[in-house]
């Protein structure tokens, strides 16, 4: 036994070299020096040791009592779905401390980080706007960044012919995006998988194509203005420039730029919660339910009488609505617009949210929003290797919880001990009447 | 549910279906008639057509020429959607339940046509018909055995309180034991005032259920008659039955 596990562990240590040696190898075994080659084998013999002694290390680490137990933590939570039992701790007052403490961040975070904080919630609501399409509905939209954009040029564009403001806008947005939404699911009712991931890739391309290339009605690549949002006519900036009053004035205080994002960091982190807590009640209502059903078998739901049209179409919709939301407070909170951001890398990164937050569970949704957001801040030390090292640890989330961060859990309807009472209750008179 | 129909004639009718693959004729002037509170069967072969029959009814593929008259109306251009609201439920092949669903999930699936107002009521008539299901109520579906996801299968068609079911291959994959008890089910639910139309390849099981029963050879209806003369049939007995 002991013979055995050595003899794995040289073979894994010995293949380990192999690879990184040739991995490395021609990179930095070879050095261009004029017209020819400088060897420096030795300097990747060195980094394929490194790499094979991290292997091994690793190896005896989940070999030891504590590296097995954290592996099988690690591993275990691959059978997919938990069911609620129903008879749970109420979460509500852990919910309304975060709750409080999210209303409270601003007071205590500087500008950069909330700054970030935004950022992260702005990803939220993507997030969980894609989160109806592809965990819930099971429809995979490669282009979902397009009614990012629609928000956000709804805003500045709105603002520049129309003179809409943010509110108005926030309004606005979700019904225009929702539209868009529509526009898109007409065509692509009839897809699945593969077809539909690139007809939505091509929709998302279009949008910023049509955005980059209408110079004269979105001012093209050059972008497009954003006014600063308002308070009931309070405005926050130096000077009023919308015909209202500055805030710092009307309250008798001095001016500071940091109020502005105190405002959108508060209606914006009050906007997540409703959504949050609208995406909750949809999934245990009728319709969430369709659409899981839709994502698992949609011959065996058209069987039962689920109008697939209208599920798909209000799938698309209420995802495209909360997208359509997140591009406004992305627009205010930049204060311009230009195509450069919705390119499709934002559309992987949403889908990235999505997937590793576990497909359909919002907890693991907003978790991995905020992960990603803050990952590439933190990293900001690795300069270059940032985007090296984000992936990396994409990759190893994905082997360790191929599910996702946060399991999906189903909802318990019927709490296991009300209901056997509940049930006892009503076969009485059944009995009664047998009799 | 509508117990009295005053509408004279059968249930569902077939007149001289056709229906295609594409180029491919699957079905060929096919003639069936379900009578209320009758347990039909049909039998035949693999790739006689006797899937795509069923599919049919619920519009998918759609007829190329003839009628499917229910209650006398032709609802061989209705929307699928529609002809569930007709009281007309699919248990279908493979059982294609909702895996990660729990069983009270697919349950609630179920009512779909009707909405949710007899739910209460009528998932205590099916945890009677089906004990395991209870047990299993808040485990995900797809953790269950094969005979157990065939019965929430059709619980989860009996929760839209359907005059009509049609079952496709009910025992297809089950052990014995378990095949038999889903006979036992249907004879149950055939009990309840049901009409039943079964797709079956088990000749012996479906034709000593069933009243009536048609065999399709080629997408053609070939034979029909009582059950019971079709189970004395030489030609039956040999080519489904195995007998001599």
């Amino acid at each position: 036994m002991q013979n055995n596990r050595l003899a794995s562990l040289l073979k894994e240590a010995v293949l380990t070299f192999v690879i990184s040696l040739i991995l490395f190898g021609p990179i930095s075994g070879l050095v261009l020096d004029g017209f020819g080659f400088r060897n420096e084998l030795g300097r990747s013999v060195t980094l394929a040791a490194i790499i094979t002694a991290g292997r091994v290390l690793v190896s005896l680490a989940g070999m030891s009592e504590i590296g097995k137990r954290l592996r099988s933590r690690l591993t275990s939570s691959n059978s997919g779905v938990t069911v609620n039992t129903g008879q749970e701790r109420s979460p509500l007052l852990p919910l309304a401390v975060l709750f409080l403490a999210g209303l409270a961040l601003p007071f205590f975070a500087d500008k950069y980080f909330l700054g970030i904080a935004i950022l992260a919630l702005i990803y939220c609501l993507l997030g969980l706007g894609l989160n109806i399409v592809v965990g819930l509905a099971g429809l995979l939209d490669l282009g979902f960044v397009a009614f990012y954009a629609v928000g956000a040029y709804l805003l500045a564009l709105g603002y520049q012919y129309l003179g809409l403001g943010f509110w108005s806008a926030l309004v606005i947005a979700p019904f225009l995006a929702g539209l868009f939404g529509m526009v898109l699911a007409f065509p692509v009712l009839k897809m699945h998988g593969d077809y539909l991931a690139i007809v939505t890739l091509g929709f998302g391309e279009i949008i910023r194509l049509v955005l980059n290339n209408w110079l004269e009605f979105t001012g093209g690549p050059n972008g497009a203005p954003v006014p600063a949002p308002t308070l009931f006519g309070l405005e926050f900036t130096r000077t009023a420039k919308q015909g209202g009053v500055p805030i710092h004035e009307f309250l008798g205080i001095s001016y500071s730029g940091d109020y502005k994002f105190w405002f959108i960091y508060v209606v914006l982190f009050l906007v997540v919660c409703a959504v949050i807590y609208a995406v909750h009640r949809l999934r245990v209502m009728p319709l969430g339910r369709m659409w899981e059903a839709l994502r698992e078998d949609e011959i065996a739901c058209r069987s039962l009488g689920v109008n697939h049209v209208f599920t798909k179409l209000s799938a698309f919709m209420l995802g495209a609505s909360t997208g359509g939301i997140a591009g406004v407070f992305f627009a205010v909170h930049q204060g311009f617009v230009n195509p450069t951001s919705f390119t499709f890398f934002e559309s992987a990164l949403i889908l990235a949210i999505v997937v590793l937050g576990g497909l359909g569970s919002t907890v693991g949704v907003v978790l991995a929003a905020i992960v990603l957001t803050i990952l590439p801040e933190l990293l900001r030390d690795f300069a270059e290797y940032r985007v090296l090292v984000f992936g990396i640890l994409m990759v190893v989330m994905m082997i360790w919880k191929p599910r996702g961060l946060v399991r999906l859990t189903r909802p318990a309807f019927f709490p296991s001990s009300h209901s056997e009472a509940g049930i006892a209750l009503r076969l009485e008179p059944q009995t009664e009447a047998g009799r | 549910m509508s117990t009295t129909e005053t509408t004279a004639g059968p249930l569902l009718q077939f007149e001289s279906v056709h229906a295609h693959y594409g180029p491919v004729e699957a079905l060929k002037a096919v003639d069936v008639q379900i009578s209320k509170g009758e347990i039909v069967s049909l039998i035949g072969a693999n790739g006689a057509g006797k899937t795509t029959l069923l599919a049919t009814i619920f519009g998918a593929p759609r007829t190329s020429s003839g009628r499917i008259l229910h209650r006398g109306e032709d609802i061989s251009t209705l929307p699928t959607n529609r002809i569930s609201r007709r009281g007309i439920a699919l248990v279908p092949e493979g059982r294609q339940i909702f895996q990660d669903m729990t069983v009270e999930e697919n349950l609630m699936m179920g009512t779909t046509p009707i909405g949710m107002g007899h739910f209460e009521e009528d998932r205590a008539q099916m945890f009677d018909l089906f004990p395991r299901l209870k047990e299993r109520r808040s485990q995900t579906a797809g953790t269950m055995s094969g005979g157990e996801q065939q019965m929430l299968a059709i619980a989860r068609a009996m929760m839209a309180r359907p005059e009509l079911i049609l079952f496709d291959e009910p025992s297809l994959g089950l052990a014995p034991l378990v095949v038999k008890r889903v006979f036992e089910v249907l004879a149950e639910i055939a009990a309840m005032g049901k009409t039943i139309f079964l797709v079956e390849q088990n000749a012996n099981h479906a034709l000593k259920l069933s009243q009536r029963a048609y065999v399709m050879v080629n997408g053609r209806i070939h034979l029909s008659g009582e059950s019971a003369a079709l189970l004395d049939n030489a030609e039956v007995r040999k080519a489904y039955l195995g007998l001599h």
